[in-house]
């Protein structure tokens, strides 16, 4: 899981946080038991429809503000570290 | 102290908007009064003093000028740290975020500035607003203004003790699962969660979208009122709002609760504490005083909230925080490649809770584990609105204990993420419907701490549940513990 969630986690965290899950985990068993074949489920509690603005322009957060606030950038752009190997 | 601190919000908005005293003058009595005693507390990570005065001379100059300074005319308002707000640092309580200063406001935050609010800094809360005690903070723990060894709760703790330690006569909060309600409830204050799509999340950190609210914490249920009239609205820039226009909560406030009927929900007495259960009884008689027909009513899926949010709410926040990558904002922890640096900056950034939360999530999203757990928790959210809707076929609003305890001990849960998840069990069904649900204060416990009373209603039911409020507290035995600084 932790893999999964890409986080890295020690030895003594990996026993202390399986404990933990198994517990909450095993309070959950409380609704596995429950007949809920004739239920849909709810996702959310507003009946979702798609929501639409009038299609203008206007402005957008500025592009220079939200880069100067990343850890790095350049030209414009997110700067990241290498993510394809070196070219053959 | 100040002669203007303790006076509530609409006492200071009237004072101020007739020129009887000056937004300028309560502005720097309560930052005096932060300065002085903050240090104890905890409850604000940031104090924009700066920023405070000069919000509360343009108020000043408004008045004079003859223009009209809005419904919070010079009031001073604390801001939980999740909301962001521009070129002014916010940090959700996270070493993720450190060092961010947001690019845009939150909506409430320009709504409670354009209507004359003075914002006097960002609170303390739970790492993500993930915990119920403020102890997953990463900038140390918040106490409470009633017994500093005890917790304020959580996760908006810092708004709720600096509402109560009165630092501020208001606060915004969020609320997921009980993060409003109940530390108002352990700070002897009002706070409310309004109906889902009410007040605009727009500019509020993600947690679970589903669940999420925006609410106010005050001294008063009228001052509640207010505030919550100021924030709530239509907004374009949230997907979610509701188009419906708010209704008039304080013109409806006195019409008192004679005909109202109230249903005590049984499953929620059960777990809790017998001083608290015998106040939820007190307020109960109270209201039946006044006129309210009261009888008990049994919600029995409410019992299966705590397991059903336990995976849902994990389950969209693990979503929502996998945008704290090291890329656009925060801290970023450099790796030989860009998994690595995902990984580092994450492994680091993130306290225990969190990473608790997200990989709980994780779990229950995963292929193999999905229908067995996050779908099956979706069912039986459907389950709990059913449930609350058969309720609300004969009831105009509910009642039960907000938390299930008064304020514990720090620490003593912090071991345990279960026994601490419990303190939310009578709060978290609302968020999995949407509905509205507030807490009043109604006394101390034999502990000489606070107690809380919830006033839930269904989907738009605010005018009622306010009424409802409001009889409570004429009700209610007046607190006359002193706080930690008097």
């Amino acid at each position: 899981m932790a893999n999964l969630a890409k986080l890295s986690l020690s030895e003594e965290e990996e026993l202390m946080y399986t404990d933990q899950l198994a517990a909450i985990l095993d309070h959950a068993r409380d609704i596995m038991a429950l007949d809920t074949d004739d239920l849909s489920p709810t996702a959310h509690p507003l009946e979702l429809r798609n929501v639409f603005r009038p299609d203008v322009e206007a402005a957008s957060l500025s592009r220079d503000e939200v880069l100067s606030q990343a850890p790095a950038s350049e030209d414009g752009r997110f700067l990241v570290p290498r993510i394809l190997g070196e070219a053959p | 102290m100040g002669a203007l601190i303790g006076l509530g919000a609409s006492a200071i908005a009237e004072m101020v908007s007739s020129k009887e005293i000056s937004a300028l003058e309560v502005t720097q009595e309560h930052l005096a009064l932060i300065e002085s005693h903050d240090k104890n507390l905890n409850s604000f990570l940031q104090i924009t003093a700066d920023a405070a005065i000069s919000a509360a001379k343009e108020v000043d100059a408004k008045i004079a000028r003859g223009e009209d300074p809005g419904p919070l005319a010079g009031v001073p308002i604390a801001l939980k740290d999740n909301l962001v707000t521009r070129g002014l640092a916010t940090t959700c309580a996270s070493q993720i975020l450190k060092g961010w200063k947001p690019p845009y406001s939150a909506t409430v935050v320009e709504k409670v500035s354009a209507a004359g609010g003075v914002a006097l800094g960002k609170t303390n809360l739970d790492e993500f607003a993930m915990g119920s005690s403020t102890e997953n903070s990463s900038f140390g723990p918040t106490k409470n203004p009633y017994d500093l060894k005890r917790v304020p709760g959580g996760s908006s703790g810092g708004s709720a003790a600096a509402v109560a330690a009165k630092f501020a006569p208001l606060a915004l909060g969020s609320d997921t699962g009980g993060s409003i309600r109940q530390p108002a409830a352990l700070c002897g204050i009002v706070g409310v969660k309004p109906t889902y799509g009410t007040v605009s999340r727009y500019g509020l950190i993600a947690f679970a979208s589903s669940l999420d609210q925006i609410g106010p914490f005050a001294r008063s249920v009228k001052d509640a009122a207010m505030l919550l009239q100021v924030i709530a609205g239509h907004d374009p820039k949230d997907s979610t709002s509701l188009e419906r226009p708010f209704p008039d909560l304080i013109s409806n406030l006195d019409k008192g609760v004679q005909g109202l009927r109230v249903g005590i929900i049984d499953e929620l007495i059960d777990g809790a504490a017998p001083m608290v259960g015998d106040a939820l009884m007190a307020s109960a008689d109270s209201l039946g005083d006044q006129g309210a027909k009261v009888e008990h009513v049994s919600v029995p899926a409410v019992t299966y909230g705590l397991s059903a949010y336990y995976l849902i709410a994990p389950a969209e926040a693990s979503s929502n925080l996998a945008r704290y990558d090291g890329v656009r904002y925060g801290l970023r922890v450099e790796g030989q490649d860009m998994n690595e640096t995902y990984v580092s900056t994450r492994t680091k950034g993130f306290g225990a809770e969190v990473k608790r939360r997200i990989m709980l999530g994780t779990f229950a999203l995963s292929s193999g584990y999905y229908d067995a757990y996050y779908a099956k928790a979706q069912k039986v959210r459907t389950m709990i609105i059913d449930s609350f809707q058969n309720a609300y076929d004969r009831f105009d609003v509910l009642l039960s204990p907000t938390a299930p305890t008064t304020a514990f001990e720090l620490g003593a849960k912090a071991a345990d993420p279960l026994s601490m998840y419990l303190s939310d069990v009578c709060t978290i069904p609302t968020n999995l419907a949407g509905h509205p649900a507030m807490s009043i204060p109604y006394g101390l416990g034999e502990n000489q701490m606070p107690i809380g009373i919830q006033v839930l209603a269904p989907a738009l039911g605010e005018v009622n549940m306010f009424r409802v409020a409001r009889a409570i507290e004429n009700a209610a035995p007046t607190i006359t513990k002193g706080l930690f600084w008097n």
